[in-house]
């Protein structure tokens, strides 16, 4: 009698929701350990390079594996480097096309709809294609049309030459960040799209209505209203330009030299794991390189909670 | 209207004209962004498509040859990828759209999905790597399947979540009136309703991880030859792309951007397909 009563009770817990709701809670908590694992890992198996090189891992710029030497510097710059130059070209041309499609084409729905998909495909494009165009198409283009002709105006200006100066190579800095701008346009532009059709219509046409431009509109209505959401994809952005990896390796030229000029070559964390990762031998080489994974890791960990907060803020003000 | 717009001063006006067409010019320029990829890699792709990218192995250098084992490769890891991800995906926003309401675990969960979701793909590499490849001494598909369900987890999971908010509340509570159990509910009547959504999210986490490059280098590595076996290293399409794209050979990069033009066409494809499921 105890038993089947005890059969029945484990019947009705399979059949009841206890035991549905105990698997989902599980996969949830699951989620979060494999995070605390995956930061815990990183620590772990760099554990070798950070007894060896200490703090100044960060600050040394010597990379220099034969003599077991390693300084993260000039990826740590190269990184941030490029993903600033990609938010500055890809910011204005995705704030563009978002008021484009959203204020603009009020009547041409359709056509709006058909350029608002078309960006989107280019974010599914995967990012080795856009290495390869960028390695075939734009180095050899950027290093016959535009660099000779910048190089030698401004190569030798004083301030200038810091931003145009270097070598027509073709490959560098501001290639990688000219394609690390392209691949980050759909994202940001999608989201800058989504926030600015966040702002209530009559508060758009009670400012049309008092006679005001498109450009009062959107800069005195439009951009008060959404500017932390704005920031946040901005941010969000940035996050994503900091990590992206193939891309960059094709035509950043992959050098451990610190940054002098756009038009020099350099090299990114994510690049420099991708090109030694595999070939790493001994104790400490591969440490160095997973220590520096674990820096690209803290580095986007911050970015994603600014941004989160920034982005979170706006969906509160959007929802009164 | 004409009669307003002769009250608009000369500055207001060209200052509007002037944001107006700076704005048309911007979305021309990421429309031209797209157009010349696209046509750049059909014109270098088209040129050496053809059958036997898909009966032959990838070739030593100078010698014919195709895709084979690479094409057989992505379809192996990225489909484990997505056969390892999407469930789990599906079930833990389910747990975070109808079973948490607004508890501390399912903010915990929020945050922790949106920095995987943002998290450098190169950084899950290392992570499948110390995971499934270190300690078994050995690179594996099963190691890049790994690498490619933590990418798309994270993915399934929002968009699941998303989805799963569409369901009228009113038809849930009903079925529970009727004392039916929530998880038979879950299973024949939420999933149901927005199962084209919920397959639209997996689709394009598919198309995404399929794509990827960064986590395979030093999971499932490469291999000349066709396997079917997981414990194995496998060639990939984007890793051999990747590896041919950057040699000195000229039947290598032909090869490689055969290989492009093919990767970036399903994904497209899947891409449309995936939203058209959505409109539905």
């Amino acid at each position: 009698m105890r038993h089947s009563s005890s059969h029945i009770k484990f019947k009705r817990f399979l059949d009841g929701d206890d035991f549905f709701k105990f698997i989902i809670r599980g996969l949830a908590i699951l989620l979060v350990i494999l995070f605390v694992f995956l930061l815990v890992y990183l620590i772990r198996l760099s554990l070798p390079n950070i007894k060896h090189s200490g703090f100044s891992f960060l600050w040394s710029q010597n990379w220099s594996p034969a003599q077991n030497q390693f300084g993260a510097l000039p990826a740590i710059i190269g990184t941030l480097v490029t993903a600033i130059i990609s938010i500055i070209i890809a910011v204005p041309i995705s704030i563009g096309s978002a008021v484009l499609i959203t204020h603009m084409l009020v009547k041409h729905r359709k056509t709006a709809r058909v350029i608002a998909r078309l960006i989107e495909l280019l974010a599914g494009i995967p990012s080795i294609i856009y290495g390869m165009w960028g390695l075939f198409f734009l180095v050899p283009f950027l290093q016959t049309h535009i660099q000779p002709g910048l190089i030698n105006r401004f190569g030798s200006v004083p301030v200038l030459k810091f931003f145009l100066g270097g070598l027509p190579l073709g490959i560098g800095i501001f290639t990688a960040g000219l394609v690390l701008a392209i691949m980050i346009i759909p994202l940001i532009s999608s989201m800058m799209r989504d926030i600015i059709s966040s702002v209530p219509k009559e508060l758009i046409e009670s400012t049309y209505s008092i006679g005001a431009t498109r450009w009062e509109v959107i800069r005195h209505v439009v951009i008060p209203y959404i500017r932390a959401g704005l920031l946040g994809s901005v941010i969000l952005g940035f996050g994503r330009a900091l990590g992206e990896t193939m891309a960059v390796t094709f035509v950043i030229g992959n050098s451990h030299q610190l940054f002098t000029a756009l038009f020099m070559p350099g090299t990114t964390i994510s690049a420099t794991i991708a090109n030694e990762f595999t070939e790493a031998t001994g104790h400490i080489y591969p440490a160095a390189l997973i220590e520096l994974g674990l820096i690209l890791f803290v580095i986007t960990f911050i970015i994603i909670s600014l941004s989160r907060y920034l982005l979170h803020h706006t969906k509160i003000k959007g929802r009164i | 209207m004409d009669l307003l717009q002769g009250t608009i001063g000369f500055k207001r006006r060209f200052k509007n004209r002037l944001f107006s067409v700076s704005c048309v010019i911007a979305a021309a320029i990421a429309l031209l962004f797209f157009l010349l990829i696209l046509f750049f890699l059909i014109k270098n792709g088209m040129t050496h498509l053809n059958l036997t990218l898909f009966t032959q192995d990838t070739p030593a250098p100078q010698q014919a040859g195709g895709l084979r084992n690479a094409i057989i490769g992505s379809i192996m890891v990225s489909g484990l990828g997505i056969i390892i991800a999407a469930p789990l995906g599906i079930l833990i926003a389910t747990f975070l759209a109808n079973f948490s309401g607004k508890g501390r675990l399912a903010k915990t969960v929020r945050f922790v999905n949106d920095v995987l979701l943002s998290t450098p793909s190169i950084v899950i590499g290392l992570f499948a790597y110390s995971l499934c490849v270190r300690p078994f001494g050995h690179f594996s598909a099963f190691a890049g399947a790994v690498a490619l369900a933590m990418i798309a987890l994270p993915m399934i999971t929002r968009s699941s979540e998303d989805v799963l908010y569409l369901v009228p509340s009113m038809l849930e509570e009903s079925a529970v009136a009727m004392g039916i159990a929530r998880w038979r509910i879950t299973f024949k009547i939420v999933y149901r309703v927005v199962s084209s959504g919920l397959i639209t999210g997996s689709l394009l986490a598919f198309a995404r991880i399929s794509g990827e490059t960064a986590p395979l280098l030093f999971t499932a590595l490469n291999n000349n030859f066709t396997t079917l076996s997981f414990l194995k290293p496998v060639a990939t399409l984007p890793v051999v792309i990747y590896q041919f794209a950057l040699s000195p050979y000229k039947d290598w990069q032909n090869i490689a951007w055969a290989g492009a033009l093919l990767i970036t066409v399903a994904i497209l494809l899947l891409n449309l397909f995936a939203r058209f499921l959505a409109r539905k």
